[in-house]
Order: structure tokens, then sequence, then C-alpha cells
């Protein structure tokens, strides 16, 4: 066996839950993620890094989940789109404001882009002081690093103010 | 709780899934299966002299490899034809693995099976192919040229020559006051859907049945040519295609090799078997649109009024013809738009190059038509010096010139004949929203501080939601809930939603309790595909015509229990009741469970159809002859010929003379797809295609160099826009509604992405004074085109220049 098909043993928090898993160690983060911890919300749309559809916060920062190897998160906190909801008190789920707003302003269309748009989003919302109105350069930073190609972008930037209202409300 | 929702901005269905993460992409079926990797050409023309496995055979994890050599029967033969035609005289398709030849960048040569992807593409990277390279033919000048071929047995590189005329064109352009000739080049681009293509198979040795999973427009038709290719029979075969992360036409070609090879290899190897296609693949692999070189020569009086036109194409179809000639008739037929043109001819050369196939991309051959028309039109105004928006006035088909035969034959067999628009509405409305009278103003204001601004305009006439069928089938169950399916498949226009919407509509019904199943062929065997914006035409319409079926016979269970007649009963919230008579009724889901007459009760609800359960009459069978029993209809719409929607676009754009960098300041949209089912989905259909068509304009192109390697292959180098290239749009609606169809709709899917490249073209042309005769073009390109000696500025500049102002 050669190097590159050697294994490790890493542990990671996803979504709150603590989890373990033993992986190759160049397997990617997005492949673990999803074959190996059957968490396919998370999507890969090119492998290298430019079209964002793998987007997942890592330690509180949105990172590339396709530049980053599983072993790095060894020990890290990682949150997908499947952590992005909260559970109420009855077991039911309370979408976050920014997949509310997605919703609401029809800004996804096939939806393969959308989980690497709503952590980014997500991470930038909660990121900031939301008692503060947002601004359009702020709109553009948050989408402006992450490819669609069906909406054409506009109702996703009427989401990111929507979704920043109602977080100022709650704010 | 509302029941008439045609026409409302409901919010999706599908949404609550995709935004939780539970959406299930092709990659996300199948955690236990084998993967598929490939080996594929890094030559774009060579012969196969050897393949060695020798070095790969011991890579722990490899379970199978198959070369040409393993294929038999009808894999082993070349890939269907999909849409033959008399015109297209030498098809060629290639075949699942590559057959001694190689003819583009990409082709698959070995499929390599291995228990994971990363350990298939350590096989791959083992694998040793030898090839012996022959000559190259890229583009389509030098397809045309034919100093080399694709194919050794044409020589002249030609698959097809489509040809229609609609009366004899040379007089007419002899006896014109005015006649101008051009060429111009459009290049290429490619749908790029976010999620690439994949297969997923499984198969059950016991029953001998194969599930396949494929991100596909079309699951019907794959289903038949999984069956015709092999050797199964079309009971034993079922294709779901599953959520799909876009489409825009690349997934309606089929089968492609891996939807073949991967439920071949399911069935050999016993296990379930997948392939996901990554973004390189997905650049080679696939399919591209749009490289077309186009000769026009029109003829025209001293008002801008067209006497003929006559165009000769060549396009450049790739390597291969799997998908016919389609895209060259849609340009051909297409071209002509909202306007009414005396005598036509256009011929369309398809020619081979070693290059990716070339393939329906949203549009399909309108956006290369309409570019060819309205840049005529540009060319006719700047001569005559007329403003180019009056040009298109007045050579407009007229609200009542409905039905407009062209004398044409569409992409469906059938005539082009527009079945209603108004155009001249639709170009007043464009005006108004672009502000058209003001751009010398803002000309002069831009001028100014320092930047060269010009506007543009295209209009176009899109066939939309050709045959031949879509079918629909709606089900009342005894719980209220009412299943619904069609055959074609979705990839992300809101189907569910829609299709919802129409049988909440039909059926009276709460738009909660209806569940809609698409491209999944044990729901619905017969379908087409989704295409051409047919989607809400065709399925609309027989879901639509399935509803009301379901509706008649619930009128007619419940009248019998109401002793009312039919007449005078309504569905109203899931409840048929007599109208005017409150209280009076029966819920739609008890009409359900007493249609079908049961002999066992096997719920609570199910007692009131038993046996025992009321009298019956005893002279009649209890399903009434020709009756049948439970609360469902199965229809089908099938159209004479399309529907013809129509659309007019403007841009103004602004360029900076230091840096040559174009930027839309403006995007204005006016749209008719006919009567609207969701507003909110068409609007969002607009933006996307915009989107598309902008980058199409200004920042996509297959990047290929003389030895066939696309040098762009990769996100990185592709500029697809991000939403700092998309402008702001502004959209004004129109309806006119179809009189073919039961709903009167059109299709909407293509339209935003049809007009980009015209009306940016012209817009630039406009702002900095030279002919614009190539598209797309990027910053670079510009400064050299103005630069460059050779350039020609058009006559408009010349007139401004002359007045002083800044060209």
């Amino acid at each position: 066996m050669t190097s590159i098909d050697s294994e490790r043993t890493i542990t990671v928090t996803v979504n709150g839950v603590p989890r373990e898993a033993t992986v190759p160690v160049r397997r990617l983060l997005s492949d673990a993620l999803r074959h190996d911890l059957g968490l396919t919300g998370t999507h890969v749309g090119c492998e290298h890094g430019v079209c964002g559809a793998c987007t997942v916060v890592v330690d509180g920062a949105p990172v590339r989940s396709c530049l980053m190897l599983a072993v790095q998160v060894d020990g890290a906190e990682v949150r997908t789109v499947e952590g992005l909801a909260r559970e109420d008190h009855q077991g039911g789920q309370v979408l976050h404001p920014v997949q509310e707003a997605f919703r609401e302003c029809h800004a996804l269309q096939c939806g393969f882009c959308t989980p690497g748009f709503l952590m980014t989003i997500a991470a930038g919302l909660e990121g900031r002081d939301n008692s503060v109105e947002l601004t359009e350069e702020e709109v553009d930073d948050m989408v402006g690093g992450n490819l669609c190609r069906c909406t054409g972008y506009a109702n996703i930037k009427k989401a990111v103010h929507h979704a920043a209202a109602a977080m100022k409300d709650d704010a | 709780m509302t029941t008439k929702l045609f026409g409302e901005p409901v919010r999706r269905r599908e949404d609550q899934r995709l935004i939780t993460g539970r959406g299930r992409y092709l990659d996300d079926i199948g955690s236990k299966a084998l993967a598929a990797a490939f080996v594929r050409s890094p030559h774009a023309h060579a012969r196969i002299v050897s393949i060695d496995v020798d070095e790969a055979l011991d890579v722990e994890g490899l379970v199978a490899i198959y070369t040409y050599e393993d294929l038999t029967g009808p894999m082993a033969e070349p890939l269907p034809v999909l849409i033959p035609h008399p015109q297209l005289h030498a098809p060629r398709t290639g075949f699942p693995l590559a057959n001694g030849e190689v003819n583009h960048v990409g082709e698959p040569v070995v499929m390599v099976i291995a228990t994971d992807r990363y350990v298939a593409e350590d096989v791959c990277d083992r694998i040793v192919v030898t090839y012996e390279e022959l000559p190259v033919v890229v583009g389509v000048d030098a397809a045309r040229e034919a100093q080399h071929t694709v194919h050794e047995e044409i020589p002249d590189n030609v698959a097809a020559r489509h040809h229609q005329e609609t009366g004899d064109v040379e007089p007419v352009l002899a006896a014109s006051p005015r006649t101008l000739s051009f060429t111009q080049y459009i290049e290429r681009s490619a749908c790029m859907p976010m999620e690439g293509k994949g297969v997923h198979a499984r198969f059950d040795p016991d029953d001998g049945s194969l599930r396949v999973y494929t991100s596909t427009q079309a699951s019907t038709s794959v289903r038949a040519a999984i069956a015709a290719k092999l050797d199964l029979s079309l009971d034993k075969v079922e294709v779901i295609a599953p959520d799909v992360g876009g489409g825009f036409g690349v997934k309606i070609v089929h089968p492609w090799p891996e939807e073949l090879l991967v439920p071949m290899a399911a069935i050999a190897l016993g296990h379930e078997v997948k392939w996901t296609e990554d973004r390189r693949e997905h650049f080679i692999g696939s399919a591209h649109e749009r490289q077309q070189r186009q000769e026009i020569t029109v003829g025209y009086d001293d008002d801008g009024r067209i006497t003929a036109l006559d165009v000769h194409v060549w396009h450049d179809n790739g390597a291969y013809t799997p998908y016919g000639i389609i895209v060259p008739i849609v340009t051909a037929t297409q071209l002509v738009g909202p306007y009414a043109i005396p005598v036509y001819r256009v011929v369309v050369e398809s020619v081979f190059t070693n290059t990716v196939i070339v393939t329906p991309y949203r549009g399909a051959g309108r956006p290369q038509g309409c570019y060819a028309m309205e840049r005529t039109m540009d060319r006719i105004a700047d001569e005559l010096g007329l403003d180019r928006s009056v040009v298109r006035e007045r050579n407009l088909i007229q609200p009542d010139q409905f039905p407009y035969d062209h004398h044409l034959t569409f992409q469906d067999g059938r005539p082009v004949i527009y079945d209603s628009g108004d155009y001249p509405g639709l170009l007043d409305k464009l005006r108004a929203l672009v502000g058209w009278d003001e751009a010398e103003k803002l000309r002069t204001e831009a001028a100014e501080r320092g930047k060269l601004l010009g506007v543009g305009m295209a209009l176009y006439v899109e066939g939309t939601g050709p045959g031949p069928y879509e079918g629909g089938h709606v089900q009342v169950l005894g719980s209220g809930k009412v299943l619904v399916s069609t055959g074609l498949t979705s990839q992300g226009q809101g189907h569910e939603t829609a299709f919802a919407q129409i049988v909440a509509s039909e059926l009276g019904v709460p738009i909660e309790d209806v569940e809609v199943t698409t491209g999944d062929t044990r729901r619905f065997g017969y379908a087409v595909g989704t295409f051409a914006s047919r989607a809400a035409v065709m399925s609309g319409n027989a879901i639509a015509l399935a509803a009301r079926g379901v509706r008649e016979k619930a009128l007619r269970i419940a009248a019998d229990v109401l002793e009312a007649s039919p007449e005078d009963l309504e569905i109203d919230a899931g409840l048929v009741q007599v109208k005017g008579v409150p209280g009076t009724s029966i819920p739609l889901r008890t009409v359900a469970v007493l249609s079908n007459p049961l002999r066992y009760a096997f719920d609570e609800a199910a007692k009131q159809a038993t046996q025992f359960a009321k009298p019956g009459d005893d002279d009649k069978p209890p399903v009434a002859e020709g009756d049948a029993p439970g609360l469902e209809h199965r229809d089908y719409y099938s159209p004479i010929r399309s529907t013809f929607a129509s659309g007019a676009h403007a841009a103004i754009v602004e360029i900076d003379p230091a840096t040559w960098e174009i930027d839309v300041v403006k995007y204005a949209v006016v749209h008719d797809c006919g009567n609207v089912v969701n507003p909110m989905i068409v609007e969002g259909q607009v933006h996307g295609g915009v989107a598309q068509g902008v980058g199409g304009a200004l920042y996509e192109r297959m990047a290929y160099d003389a030895d066939g390697q696309l040098q762009n292959a990769s996100f990185m180098d592709f500029l697809m826009p991000y939403a700092s290239e998309v402008p702001d749009i502004d959209i004004d609606h129109q309806q006119t509604p179809s009189p073919l169809n039961p709903l009167g709709i059109k299709g909407a899917g293509e339209a935003g992405v049809i007009p980009g490249t015209a009306a940016l073209a012209s817009a630039i042309e406009d702002a900095v004074g030279r002919r614009i005769a190539s598209m797309p073009i990027s910053p670079t390109e510009l400064y050299d085109l103005v630069r460059s000696p050779d350039s020609e500025m058009t006559a408009t500049a010349g007139r401004r220049a002359g007045t002083g102002v800044m060209a």
C-alpha cells in the first residue's frame, strides 16, 4: 500500500454531532462528507474551487470543501446545509432565515448550487451586526464567488436582503 | 386554502427539500455502488494502435476494465442517430467505446470499474493507449475548406445540406432597389449545468429487472435505448430522472455512452455501478453549441422594407451527429423572427470537426438565427440612416395577420405557422422600457464622462411546445391525495409546482393535496422529453385534460349519490357540492372511494365501497360498461404544430475606452408566452436565460487550439457569469394566448437567452461605431477591432462624426 492510500481516523463535529470516520489521506472533504458521512446535501460542481457549490462552514468560516482534505478537519467543527435549519420544540424544523428567503424569493431553480450559496450567505449574515442596514456591496460580496447557471442571480441577491431583514428583526 | 391557482406566483413545492439538503441528485444515489471512470482520448483525431492494461491490473480495488473488444451485439454497433432526416445525407455517430478511431478529445476509449472513484481513476492513469495521430479539423472554416477530413469517407466534411425556400429569391434580389451582403460568425458555448451528467444502475438477477437513474431530460427514451442496446425486454427496464441539477439541452441527448455502459457493467458484475461526470469530463465529453458562419444577402427598399433574404449558414456539428440536424433546422426556420419576409432562401451546411458534438443548448439554433436576422436589420438601418427600431417596425408581421404562414417546415416536421402574437406591441413596450428615444441624450452624457455608450435591440419569435405529444395521469385517492404524473423530466423549472397549480385549478382541490411526479417511467411510460420550451405547453395541457377527465367522472359519481344532475355540481376545496345548495355535498375523497367497488374493506373509508354497504341496482354491473374502477384519468396532448412565443430585448452598454471593458448598464426584456401558469417561475426563467445570453455574448467561448485541444476546460478558464457579470433586468409582459391549446399557453424556457448576442452586438457596434461581425466579443478583441485598420466604420458613426458627436 503506497502512502497515498494510507488511512487516518478523524474526529470531527458535524452539525453539532461528533462523528468519526476512517478515510484515505487523499480523500477530499467534500467526498468525505458526502460518501463517508452520508451528508449529500453538499454538492460538487467543479472540484477545482471555482463554483462554490461545495461550500461548508469550517470553524465559522465558509470554505470550499473540494479544496480541503478530510484529514484537515480532524478536531474541527463543520456545518453543512443539513445543519442550517434547527429543530423546534415539537421535533419539527425551523428553517434558517436564509433558507426561508431563498424559497420566498425564488432564489433557486435546479437547486444544485443552492447549498453552497446558503452556507456562504448564512456565514456572511451571521458574521455581521444585523442591526446595521445591509449594503449592496455586502450582498455582492456574499453572492459574488459562487456560480449559478439557472437564476441569473437577481433573486439570490433579493433573498440576501430578505434574510438580512428577517435577521435584523430577530436581532 | 386556494384552489384557483392558475396564474398565481405560488411558491415552489420542490424548494423545501432542495434548501435543506434533502434533494436527491444522481450522485446522492447508490452509496454502495462500484464506481466507473473513463480513459478518454487525449487526441482530437487518431487511430488507436493498442490498449495496454497490464500496469493497471494490480491496483487494489480494480473490478473490471472494458474496451470496444468487450462490447457485443447492438452495443458493438454505432450509437443511434436519434433524429434522422432526409437531408442528413452523411450521419455519423460514435461507439459506446471508441472502435479503432477517435474523433475528438474526450471520446471514451476504456471504462474502468473499481471500488471507488479514486481507485478507478488510479487504474485509468495506468492504462496505456497508443495512438497514431491524424490531421485535425477545428472550426467551421477549416471544415468548409476540407483540406483534411474528420471522417475519411466524407471528403467535404458535410453531414447535411439543409435547404428551404419560400420562392425564387434570385430574381427578387436582382429587382430589389437595394441589396447588401455580409458574413458574420458566432462562437461555441455550452449548457454547463452545475450538475454534470451521471448514471446509476442496479440489476436484480433474480427477476431480471434493471433500474437506472440518470441525470437526463428524456427518461422514457433512455429506457427504450437501454432495452434495445442491451437486448432487454422493455418491461424489465425502469429509468428515473431524479433531481437534476440543470440541463439546458445537453441532457436531452441520449443514450450517452455512459447511459449504456454503466447498466451493461451492472448486469455483468451483478453489482450496482455509478458514474458521476466530473467538470473536465463535461467540458470534453458532453456537448457544445452555437458555432456558425453566416453569409447573408438581403434585398430591401428605400424605406427599409425587406424584399428578399438569402442566407447560407455553415454550421459546426462537431465530430458526430447523434441529434441529427435539429439545430440547423431551428436556425433556418426561426431566423425570420417576427418579420414578414416576402421571399426567403436558406441553406445550412452542417459540417464535421474534430471537436465535441454540437447538440441543443437553450435556444438550440435560435440565438444564431436571431443574430443573423437582427444584425441584418441593423445593417439596413445603418445603410439608410434610419432608426433601427423603425426599420424593424416596418417589417413586422401585424396583429391582424395571424395565423401567419411562413411556408417553412419546422423542427417537428410541421409548418411554421405563427398562432398568435402582437409584435408591434412588443416593440412599443420595449422602446418605452429601455428608453430608446433617450439614447442620444445618454450617449452625450456618457461621452462627457469619457465613456462610449451604445444601445441595441433584438426581437425574436420562438417556436415552443413541439409535439409529437406528452401525457398526464391524474388519480384521486381515498385519502383525498391527488397523484399526478407525466413522463417528461424536470431540471429545475418548477414543474412540480406549475403542474400542481394546473390540477388544483382544474379539479378544485387544495394544492397541498396534489403530488406531482415527473420523469419516472414506473409512473408514466410514454413521453418525449423536456426541450424546446415544451413542458408547460405539452405536459401542462395533457395534465389539464387528464384533470378534466377526473372531474367529469367525479361529477358523474357524485351526481348519483347526491341525486343531482352533474351539470348542477361543482368542486371546490375538495368538496363536490350542488351549486347554490350549501350542505348538499360529498368530499372528493369519498367519490374516489365509491369509484372503486370493493369486496374487501382494507381500511375504514373503504367500507363505504364494499358490496353490502348500500343496495345496488341488480340490473347493472358494479362497474358500468365502458367505465373503469378508480377516480383517475390518463390523457394526452398532441398539437397539430408548435405554438410561437415572442419577445424583444434591448441593452444599453457603456464602454471604457481605456480598458475596453463592456458594461451592460441596462437590460430590458418584453416577453410574451401567452397565458402564464406561474409568473414567478416565468420571470425566473427569463432572468436565467438573460444571464446565459449575456454570458454567450461577452464571456463564454470554447477555446479550441489548432490541435483540437480545448484550452479552457475548467470553470477557472471558461468564463461563466458570476453575479457581477449579470446586469439588472427590467421586464415587461404581454400576453397573447395561444389558440392552439386548452390552456392558451406558450413556452418560456429558452426565451431569455435568444436575443442576447444580437442585442449586445448591436449595442456595442452602436457605442464604438465599428462593425461587429463576430461574437462573443471580449474587451481585448474589441480593443483589437477598434485599432485594426481593417475594421469597418459604420455609416452611422460616419454621420455622427460629421455632426461632431463622439462615435
